[in-house]
Parts: structure tokens; C-alpha cells; sequence
């Protein structure tokens, strides 16, 4: 905006019925609800879920006021007349065997599926619309929906939400899988919230940390539900989740232990003054159980028991509209620490620094006797720049021996000597203990064959083409310098004098 | 040759770009256009009003055409077509009430007005319908009153008054150089007059609350009756000039943009004039764009400042408080800050309740709204009696006046366009012309001249019809996106194809050529030996 006029001049009164109406109470509730679960492999899962419920018919009113639901959404459901519209974007995959099951599953990629209501005449050409107005809302590439990768499935995908008949010609969906989400999908998303990310669990959302995770997955969900209990009128719905799952924090002494400030890099620090219902809820099943493994700070105030999933769950609360748990003075900075039966064990790790430094990896472990103690190391391979190749590369790349140093008993104790006078092949390693003896094993190297391009291929090219102009070159060349007519031997043009001279270079009587 | 005889046309009728032939004559002849605006002003006498002599010529006619000096290359010309005529019984008897107000109501009655016309009223000199001192009178319809004169030169003096008023009521120079200030080069015209929205089919106005405290301010406002009794009544009124399609939301956490400064004299906050033009950019990230239609959007945003920055004041250049702690945007909207009264804090503990009062808010709000479809102020002739607008807010003359510029402007951004795309399509010679695209053309050719004959001839109505067909037409044809299809293939990428094919095959014909070449002057300087 370019410039800006103060407003100086006002001429215009306003006649006519000039009562204040009261605003009605809000007809919009914003509940909101974070669920982190320590997961069976040591990672965490964070859910934030948002719920939205609008007390309107979007469709009937021609002039339509917003207030916690977010009008962008409002009007692509009066405009495309939705019934329901569910749109994911995942980034990773939900490994059910390491996690167990998830709360909300989503495809890798982004997934759109919406009902239409029966009143659209032409649905792909809604659906067109919607995808590219979508697209534009989320900054996401869901305009490449078209009828290619458009399905109508006619068993699954159910409407979720109340509906009067499930004609299938009415729903459309559609998976994008190579979407990539990003920072630029989650802004948008986070400006449909109420209070943005300004106060309450949206705090947490920060990008950096949300995108560092091994599992991202934020969705909408838009549905019509029932407004009471006998279902007279309906409400429109609004759910965006969110779903990430952090790797195990591992600290430097070995023991596991996270917090909100460790995963978000932010606290709550104050609750969402337009939420009716805002909860963190900790998963701390198999916390009487396995010998007090987990333990939460602060302690909750209540604890929410409940079947989820097939199994008995039980969730430490925290209610951030309480002001005990969170108020001017106090931030909630939950903790979680896995307190861990005591090792005697030391882990050094140092990771390796790209063609600066290798990978460090040290571990002092007490082994059982009689047992067979494998460690093993997963690497991934990369390529290397062109000019790091070395020439002979079938060679492969060596990977130094790993070194195991151990004390061993001693079968026969050892008399204690003069360390001076006994004969050197006993003195290199001091010995504290007769004891024991020192050993120090060093295994084979290791050869690693590392992808390795095809170097030849250009030239190759370059050798095919080249025989290819030259043939044809060659073959020209003789059909010009051929003449198949008899002609008086004594003149000749500068072609033939040409071919004369490489006639007679070749060896070939001249023309 | 069988092969070149069949392959050469065949080639040729398979690499040609189909082109639709286009109106370009005509095309380049409505740059010439002249624009002749006619309004038809009807003037009635009254018995009294001028000498009987005089009164014997009615009814007749009379032109007052002049040139309307703007640098633009469309000649525009604005004629006033005066039809003289004697008062009729009925007309009589209501210019003889006691009152201005009876006076219209019964003049209003039986006959509907033309969009567009004017009727002035000349009523005696020393009649009581007008306060002594005033010489005309302009009402919120199509109608004026000018007082008479009993003179030798009544027609003429009379005359000049007319035009007065009706000049007041109807076309002005600044109305038009507001409408076609994107057409015109950039002079002294420029800043203030692009204020006004451009010409469009609809409009989306968005009503936005911002409360950036929420936990200090529960701020409840009443826009879905403010809408209904104040914003609907004056968009049904401008409903001539577009759709409009109203919203309202309420955005939580949405600062401004620039942090006011404090003024330790008054303890309140002031944002300076030089610096509201940083406050829109922030906020308008979150308003959200509109999703569901194509409309340009107005944005009036009401802003309840939080506790710690309450209350706050918008100065204007000088340093003083404005006074409605209002600013608007051109072509973008309107801000208005709304201080919460600071005795709702005393006692009470946060957050303090905040009812909007909104007669306030929207008197504010739709003077803004009439700023941006380019309503100004009336200016009024000195000695003139002005009635004001009735409840909507907007008078009928003045909306006859936006219609005057709106159609103007369509058919300048019709000829414009239809220009440029036959510069475009003169200049590529590979972009495909597809019939439907040559037919938008040729409808907006044909709308466009035909909103010129509608506004020669004062049909006001079907002259804005015929020009918005015009500027969808031309716009639909301009942006159709066959027009893109074959403008990615330039000459050098062709030929970047065909040589690698066709160099090694011209190699030994243009070796043979020159051998017989060779070979014939060889054959003429024989025969010259042997003479």
C-alpha cells in the first residue's frame, strides 16, 4: 500500500433505527488438545488437535460473520457447497511396528478427500476448482489434481460426519505422494487457528523444530456433526491436527529424557484465551508397572484412564486453563524422564564431520560370561565429488579395524614382578593386577565398494557419433569425387585434382 | 518433384498457426473514438418563472456541448441537451406546495427518470419554496429547483443557472479524470484522483475486527445488524455499479505493524501519519485472501488497541488527532482504531467486556466506502440549497455520476486492452487465434461502439451494460490461454532443430549445385571456342 490518507473530512450521517444490538453468545467453541506419547522404540509422538465447532448453517446465509472459524474455509464450503473435506500433508512414514498404532494415519505425501453435497451438479469441475483454491490457500502443489489421479472409491471413505445419503458420485479423492510439505504449508495452516501461534499449545508450533522430526503429518478436517443431542440441527466442524514424532533425545550419559522445551524449544507459557478446552495429556502407561520407568514433572493433578487403540491407556492431565498449572510467574515446561534401571555401561559417540573427521565410536561394556555380544553399525553410502574418485575405483574404500581392548583374567595368578626386570615382551601394557592380563584385538578392516559411475560414458558418445558423421562424411565424400563418365584425361576441376591427390596418397591409380 | 509438389504444400499447411482474422481497422479506429456523453436535462417553467413573451417559444431545445480537456487520446465530450418545457397542471400544483419536501414527494410520484437525466425546475423569483437568500436547490433525486427571472434575457440567465446546477449534479471534469486515471499520463491528476476502486463486475467488501489482546478485551460487536441496517441499504443502492457480496471475521492476536509512540503529555499512544502506511502490510497476511471469488476486496478493518497501547490516536501530517480515528488505504480499504473507554477497566478484572458501538464504526466506515468507489464530497454552487443524502447514504444523481465514470472507464479499459492484444497478436506471428477467441473480440468490439452510441444518445443504463460486456469480452479474449500454446517456440530454437538434420543434407546438394554450376559455364565457353 502506498500511501495512506488520514481520514480528515466526514459528511455522512447515519439515519434509521440507530439500537445496539447485543452480541448473542458466541456460537463457536475452540477446544484444543495436545496428546505426547512416549513410543515403544523411545521416540516421542506429539498430537496437537484443534477443534473448531461453528453453530451456523455456512449455506443458507447470503452475508456470512466469522469469528473463531476461519473464513477462508468458510467460504469454500458455502461456495463448492462441501458436505466434508479432509486434506493431509505427511512427510515420513509411521513405522506401526516401531510406534504401534497411530491416532491418525496419513499417507505419505498429501491426501484430499471431500464430499460434495448432492446439490453440485458438476462435480469435477468443483473438485477442479476446490484443488487450485486449495492449493493456493496451503502453498501446496494440489492443483497437479486432475482426473489422472482423481479415484472415486465407492466401498471406503465413508463420510465421517453426519450425512443424509452416501451417493458415491459425490466424493472425489486424490493423493499427491511426491508432495514435499514444508514450512510453507504449515504457516497457512497455523493462520486458521484462533489465536494463531501467539498463545496456547500453537506456541509450541515452531517450524524448525516441527520439520526436524522423523514423522510430520498436519491435516484439516472439515465436517458437518450434530449441533445437540437430538440432532436437530447441524454444525460445522473444523479439526487441524498435527502429528510428529521426535527421535529418542538421547543425552550424553546415556539416559533418556525429553521436555517440551527440549522438543518445541518454546513453553506454554500462557493459555489461549479464546479456548473453552485446552489439555496436555502425557502418556505415562506402564508407570507403575515396569519399575517406575517414567516420571513426569510436574506432577499431574489428575490422570485420564481410557481404552484407546485396543489397549488400556492412562494419560497424566493438565488442564492450561487451570491456574494452577500455568499462570503470570510459571510456565509449564513438561518432563518426562525415563529413569532407567543403573548401567554400568559408557557410550562415546563422536559423528563424523564430511572429509574432516571420522565417526567415533566408544563403549565400555561389561559382558556376561559365556555370551555372544554383537555390535553392529549401519552406514549409508554416499557419492563422492568427481574429483575424489581415486583412478583404480574398483578398489573400494578401507575402513580402519575396530579395536576391542578388554582385561581377561587370568587363569593362573602371576607372580608379581619388577616391572624394570622382567623381560620386555611382558612390559609393554602396565598390568595394575596380576589377575588379569590386557588384551587389545583389532579386527580385519573393512573394504567398502562405493557406487561408482560410469566415467566412460561421454566418451563413449562422443566415439559414436564421431563414426557416424564420419561415415556418412565418407560416404559423401566418394559419391562427389566418383565420376562414373568418360572424359578427356587432360583437364579437371579442383575436385578431381583434390581426389588425385589423395588417390595417390592412398595408394590408388589416379583418375 | 512429385515429392516436393505434394510434401511442400503439406508441410506448409501442417506447421501453419491457425489464425481467426480480427477486426484490426477497427480496432485502431476506436483509439480515434470520440466520446460523446449526452445528458438529457429536462428543464420545466413554471407559470411565474419567466416573462409571458418568452414563455410563448416553449417548448423547444438548446445544446450547450463542450471538449473535456484531458490528455487522454479519446476526444471526450460532454453535451448538455436542455429540453424546454412548459410546467404541466400537476407540476404546477406541487411547485405551489408549501414545502421542498411535499413539493418532491408529489413530483416523484407518477414518473420514473431515466438513468442519467436531469429535471430542473424553474420556479418563480419570489416564490416561497426556497429560503429567500438561496437560488437553487439540488435533491437527493434527479430533480432541481432553480429559481426564475423576470428579465429580457430570462432564457439565457436561466440557462446559465441550469447548467450550474447541472454541472453540479452530473458530469465534471474530475469525475472522469478520476475514472480514467490509469489511462492518463501522470500529472497533477495522479495521487489524490486514484483513490477510487477500478471498474469491476462485483466487489467483496471483508468487515475485520482486530483484537490483538484478547485476554485484556472480550470485544463483541453487532456487525450482522450493523450490516443489515446501515451497509445494506447503501450497497442495494449502488447495486447498479456491481455485486457486492459482504463479510465480517474477528482476528485474535493481529497486531498492526508499527509500534506507537507514546505521548507523555496526553498518556496515550499516537501513530504518526508518516507511518500508517507500514501498518497495513503485517496485518493484511493474516485477513486472509479470498478464496471463493475473483472480485477485488475491500478491507475495513476495525482495530481495538491492547491494554498496554491504549489509548491510541492517529495523527494527521501536522501532529493533530484525527478525528475519527480513521485512515483509509486507495483501492484497498479502511482502518479505524477504536479506543475501549477506560472507565470499563476500573473495578472490573480482565478481560474487560467491550461492546463496539457501532452507529460509530460504520458512519466512519461507509464514508470510507464512498470515498473508495470515488463519491466525494458534492461541491456545491454557491447559493445553493443541498438536501443531503436520504438513509442509504447515497443520493440518486451521485450514483448516476459513478455510473458516467464507471462507463467511461470500461470502455477505456476495453479499448485498451483490445489494442494491446492486437499489438501482441501484430507482433507474434506464431500465437494461434482460435475462433471463439476472434469472437470475443468482435463482441467487444461491437460493445464497446455500441456503449459509445448508448452514451451519445444519454441511454445511461445500456451504456454500462454494453461496456462491462465490453471489458469482459476484451479481457476474456486477452487472457485465453490458447493464446499461449505456440508463443514458446522463437525462430532460433527452430532452427536449433532443423540444422542438425538438414546441414548434413545441404552439404553435398550445395556441393552438386556448384559442380553444375561448373559444368554449364563450362558448356557455354565451348561453343565460343569452336566460333
Amino acid at each position: 500500500m502506498a500511501a495512506a490518507l488520514p481520514l480528515a473530512v466526514l459528511g455522512l450521517l447515519l439515519l434509521g433505527p440507530g439500537g445496539r444490538g447485543h452480541a448473542e453468545p458466541p456460537r463457536d467453541t475452540l477446544r484444543e488438545e495436545l496428546v505426547i506419547t512416549p513410543l515403544p522404540s523411545g521416540d516421542v509422538a506429539a498430537t496437537f488437535q484443534f477443534r473448531t465447532r461453528w453453530d451456523s448453517d455456512l449455506q443458507r446465509e447470503e452475508v456470512s460473520h466469522y469469528r473463531l472459524f476461519p473464513k477462508a474455509l468458510g467460504q469454500l464450503i458455502s461456495k463448492y457447497s462441501l458436505q466434508e473435506l479432509h486434506l493431509s500433508f505427511t512427510q515420513g512414514f509411521w513405522r506401526t511396528r516401531y510406534w504401534g498404532p497411530p491416532f491418525l494415519q496419513a499417507p505419505s505425501g498429501a491426501e484430499l478427500w471431500v464430499w460434495f453435497q448432492d446439490t453440485v451438479t458438476d462435480v469435477d469441475k468443483s473438485w477442479k476448482e476446490l484443488s487450485n483454491v486449495l492449493s493456493g490457500i496451503f502453498c501446496a502443489s494440489l492443483n497437479f489434481i486432475d482426473s489422472t489421479n482423481t479415484v472415486t472409491p465407492t466401498a471406503s471413505f465413508k463420510p465421517l460426519g453426519l450425512a443424509n445419503g452416501t451417493d458415491h458420485s459425490f466424493l472425489r479423492y486424490a493423493v499427491l505422494p511426491r508432495e514435499v510439505v514444508c514450512t510453507e504449508n504449515l504457516t497457512p495452516w497455523k493462520k486458521l487457528l484462533p489465536c494463531s501461534s501467539k498463545a496456547g499449545l500453537s506456541v509450541l508450533l515452531k517450524a524448525d523444530r516441527l520439520f526436524h522430526t522423523s514423522y510430520h503429518s498436519q491435516a484439516v478436517h472439515i465436517r458437518p456433526v450434530c449441533r445437540n443431542a437430538r440432532c436437530t440441527s447441524i454444525s460445522w466442524e473444523l479439526r487441524q491436527t498435527l502429528s510428529v514424532v521426535y527421535d529418542a533425545f538421547v543425552t550424553g550419559q546415556g539416559k533418556k529424557d525429553w521436555s517440551l522445551f527440549r522438543m518445541f524449544s518454546r513453553t506454554l507459557t500462557e493459555p489461549c484465551p479464546l479456548a473453552s478446552e485446552s489439555r496436555v495429556y502425557v502418556d505415562i502407561t506402564g508407570h507403575n508397572q515396569d519399575n517406575e520407568t517414567l516420571e513426569v514433572n510436574p506432577p499431574p493433578t489428575t490422570t485420564y484412564q481410557d481404552v484407546t487403540l485396543g489397549t488400556r491407556k492412562t494419560y497424566a492431565v493438565y488442564d492450561l486453563l487451570d491456574a494452577a498449572v500455568i499462570n503470570n510467574s510459571r510456565n509449564l515446561n513438561l518432563q518426562l524422564k525415563w529413569r532407567s534401571p543403573p548401567e554400568h555401561g559408557y557410550v562415546h559417540y563422536q559423528p563424523a564431520q564430511d572429509r574432516l573427521q571420522p565417526h567415533l565410536l566408544e563403549m565400555l561394556i561389561q559382558l556376561p560370561a559365556n555370551s555372544a555380544t554383537k555390535v553392529s553399525i549401519q552406514f549409508e553410502r554416499a557419492l563422492l565429488k568427481w574429483t575424489e574418485y581415486t583412478p583404480d575405483p574398483n578398489h573400494g574404500f578401507y575402513v580402519s579395524p575396530s579395536v576391542l581392548s578388554a582385561l581377561v583374567p587370568s587363569m593362573v595368578a602371576a607372580k608379581p614382578v619388577d616391572w624394570e626386570e622382567s623381560p620386555l615382551f611382558r612390559s609393554l601394557y602396565p598390568v595394575s593386577d596380576s589377575s588379569s592380563y590386557f588384551v587389545r584385538l583389532y579386527t580385519e578392516p573393512l573394504l567398502v565398494n562405493l557406487p561408482t559411475p560410469d566415467f566412460s560414458m561421454p566418451y563413449n558418445v562422443i566415439c559414436l557419433t564421431c563414426t557416424v558423421v564420419a561415415v556418412c562424411y565418407g560416404s559423401f565424400y566418394n559419391l562427389l569425387t566418383r565420376t562414373f563418365h568418360i572424359e578427356e584425361p587432360s583437364t579437371g576441376g579442383l575436385a578431381k585434382r583434390l581426389a588425385n591427390l589423395i588417390r595417390r596418397a592412398r595408394g590408388v591409380p589416379p583418375l | 518433384a512429385v515429392a516436393i509438389l505434394l510434401g511442400l504444400p503439406l508441410w506448409w499447411k501442417t506447421t501453419e498457426t491457425y489464425r481467426a482474422p480480427l477486426p484490426y481497422s477497427q480496432i485502431s479506429g476506436l483509439n480515434a473514438l470520440q466520446l460523446r456523453l449526452t445528458v438529457r436535462v429536462t428543464v420545466v417553467f413554471t407559470r411565474e418563472s419567466v416573462p409571458l413573451d418568452d414563455q410563448e417559444k416553449l417548448p423547444f431545445t438548446v445544446v450547450h456541448e463542450r471538449e473535456i480537456p484531458l490528455k487522454y487520446k479519446m476526444k471526450i465530450k460532454c453535451r448538455f441537451q436542455k429540453a424546454y418545457r412548459r410546467a404541466l397542471e400537476r407540476e404546477e400544483e406541487a411547485l405551489s406546495l408549501g414545502s421542498m419536501q411535499e413539493a418532491e414527494t408529489m413530483l416523484a410520484e407518477p414518473q420514473e427518470q431515466a438513468e442519467g437525466s436531469l429535471t430542473v425546475y424553474v420556479i418563480s423569483e419570489n416564490s416561497s419554496l426556497l429560503p429567500q437568500e438561496m437560488m437553487s436547490y439540488i435533491g437527493p433525486e434527479r430533480t432541481a429547483v432553480v429559481r426564475g427571472i423576470t428579465h429580457r434575457e430570462a432564457f439565457h440567465i436561466v440557462g446559465r443557472r441550469v447548467i450550474q446546477v447541472a454541472q453540479a449534479m452530473s458530469l465534471t471534469e474530475d469525475v472522469l479524470a478520476a475514472a480514467l486515471a490509469d489511462h492518463l499520463p501522470e500529472d497533477k491528476w495522479s495521487s489524490d484522483k486514484r483513490r477510487p476502486l477500478k471498474s469491476s463486475l462485483g466487489y467483496e467488501i471483508t468487515f475485520s475486527l482486530l483484537n490483538p489482546d484478547p485476554k485484556s478485551h472480550d470485544v463483541h460487536w453487532d456487525i450482522k445488524g450493523a450490516v443489515r441496517r446501515y451497509v445494506q441499504p447503501f450497497l442495494s443502492a449502488l447495486s447498479a455499479a456491481g455485486n457486492f457480496s459482504v463479510d465480517s471475521q474477528i482476528l485474535y492476536y493481529a497486531v498492526l505493524g508499527v509500534n506507537p509512540r507514546f505521548d507523555p503529555a496526553s498518556s496515550s499512544y499516537y501513530l504518526a501519519a508518516h507511518s500508517l502506511p507500514h501498518v497495513i502490510n503485517p496485518v493484511e497476511s493474516r485477513l486472509g485472501s479470498s478464496a471463493a471469488s475473483l472480485y477485488p476486496v475491500l478491507n475495513f478493518l476495525l482495530y481495538v488497541p491492547e491494554l498496554a497501547h491504549s489509548p491510541l490516536y492517529i495523527q494527521d501530517k501536522d501532529g493533530a488527532p484525527v478525528a475519527t480515528n480513521a485512515f483509509h488505504s486507495p483501492r484497498w480499504g479502511g482502518i479505524m482504531v477504536y479506543n475501549v473507554d477506560p472507565k470499563g477497566y476500573n473495578g472490573s478484572e480482565l478481560p474487560v467486556r467491550v461492546e463496539v458501538d457501532m452507529v460509530r464504526v460504520m458512519e466512519v466506515f461507509l464514508a470510507q466506502l464512498r470515498l473508495l468507489f470515488g463519491i466525494g464530497q458534492p461541491q456545491i454552487p454557491l447559493k445553493c440549497l443541498f438536501s443531503g443524502p436520504k438513509s442509504e447514504g447515497l443520493t440518486i444523481w451521485e450514483l448516476d455520476r459513478l455510473l458516467w465514470a464507471r462507463s467511461v472507464e470500461n470502455v477505456a479499459t476495453a479499448t485498451t486492452t483490445l489494442t494491446s492484444l492486437a499489438q501482441l497478436l501484430g507482433k507474434i506471428s506464431n500465437i494461434v487465434i482460435k475462433d471463439d477467441v476472434a469472437s470475443e473480440v468482435y463482441r467487444a468490439v461491437a460493445a464497446v461502439q455500441k456503449a459509445a452510441e448508448e452514451l451519445a444518445a444519454g441511454h445511461l443504463a445500456s451504456a454500462l451494460i454494453a461496456s462491462q460486456e465490453a471489458v469482459t469480452s476484451s479481457e476474456r479474449a486477452f487472457f485465453d490461454p490458447s493464446l499461449l500454446h505456440l508463443l514458446y517456440f522463437p525462430d532460433d530454437q527452430k532452427f536449433a532443430i532443423y540444422i542438425p538434420l538438414f546441414l548434413p543434407m545441404a552439404v553435398p546438394i550445395l556441393l552438386s549445385l556448384v559442380k553444375i554450376f561448373l559444368e554449364t559455364r563450362k558448356s557455354w565457353k565451348k561453343p565460343e571456342k569452336r566460333d
